[in-house]
């Protein structure tokens, strides 16, 4: 298997080397906008039904995704989404603050194109002078070229709604589990408690 | 050649997925809110469902289930 590795790797390069210019696959804030309406579909309607109006498409509901900008905009996009509703949509700010896996990850406006998986931590939003933060139980951030950021969570809440005595207790009886935790499983559950209830009790005092 | 092994995290190492862990931080920060948003939040997790098994292709019987989450 690692024989044929050397091969495949610098096929796939001198493939890259080649089209360096233009990427084989185009990210999708590069493609074009899809059209919102099909013409073939509406011509074909109108021959048929010529007095009523042809029905929409999902995609004539939907804003064009805004284009790549040759320059680096001033500000940043942000739609922050929960299951239930919508958090925040379509906001100008500045700087958003992700609590990325592998640390508190800064997005600014040009910020390059990443997915982020995100850890129990704070996110907050910077506007000018003021900051909203908000709890974030998991979820992804995805910057895109164009500067809007996309941040999908399970659970956000404002800090302020988070109780302290239910924070601390949790952390006592997570560690406790953690400690007498024997298949590897619970061991897991227990450490995810540690690990969320230690976050929830850093953005208190944050 | 070194194989490329991702460092995994400890939740999958343990036979979770990544949905049950995500759902399990989502209901353990559920349970640390205050009053009234915590009652309101416990509505989210409610699950309501039906299963029914299936023999020579006609539904045996059918269980309604109305979980809210629990571990």
């Amino acid at each position: 298997m690692y024989r044929q590795a050397s091969r495949l790797l610098t096929r796939a390069l001198s493939g890259g080397g080649r089209r360096s210019t233009a990427p084989s696959r185009p990210f999708s804030t590069d493609l074009p906008a899809a059209p919102s309406e099909d013409t073939a579909f509406v011509e074909a309607w109108r021959k048929v039904a010529p007095n009523i109006d042809p029905p929409k498409t999902p995609l004539a509901f939907m804003k064009p995704r805004p284009p790549t900008p040759s320059s680096i905009p001033s500000k940043l996009t942000v739609n922050f989404v929960l299951p239930y509703q919508s958090e925040i949509s379509n906001k100008e700010v500045d700087m958003v603050i992700v609590p990325a896996t592998t640390g508190q990850m800064g997005v600014l406006p040009g910020h390059v194109s990443t997915i982020a998986e995100l850890k129990p931590g704070v996110l907050s939003v910077h506007e000018g002078n003021e900051v909203i933060k908000y709890f974030v139980s998991s979820g992804f951030a995805f910057v895109h070229a164009n500067s809007v950021t996309d941040i999908v969570a399970v659970e956000a809440v404002p800090v302020d709604r988070i109780d302290p005595s239910l924070v601390q207790k949790g952390l006592a009886d997570f560690t406790q589990k953690l400690n007498s935790a024997t298949t590897d499983l619970e061991k897991a559950e227990a450490q995810i408690g540690v690990d969320v209830h230690s976050a929830l009790n850093a953005a208190l005092s944050g | 050649m070194a194989s490329t092994a991702a460092a995994v995290p400890f939740w999958r190492a343990a036979g979770m997925t990544y949905i049950t862990y995500s759902n399990i931080c989502a209901s353990l920060v559920r349970g640390c809110l205050k009053e009234p948003y915590r009652s309101d939040a416990g509505a989210r997790e409610k699950v309501h469902f039906a299963v029914s098994k299936w023999a020579n292709g006609k539904p045996e019987k059918s269980s309604i289930r109305s979980d809210s989450h629990s571990e």
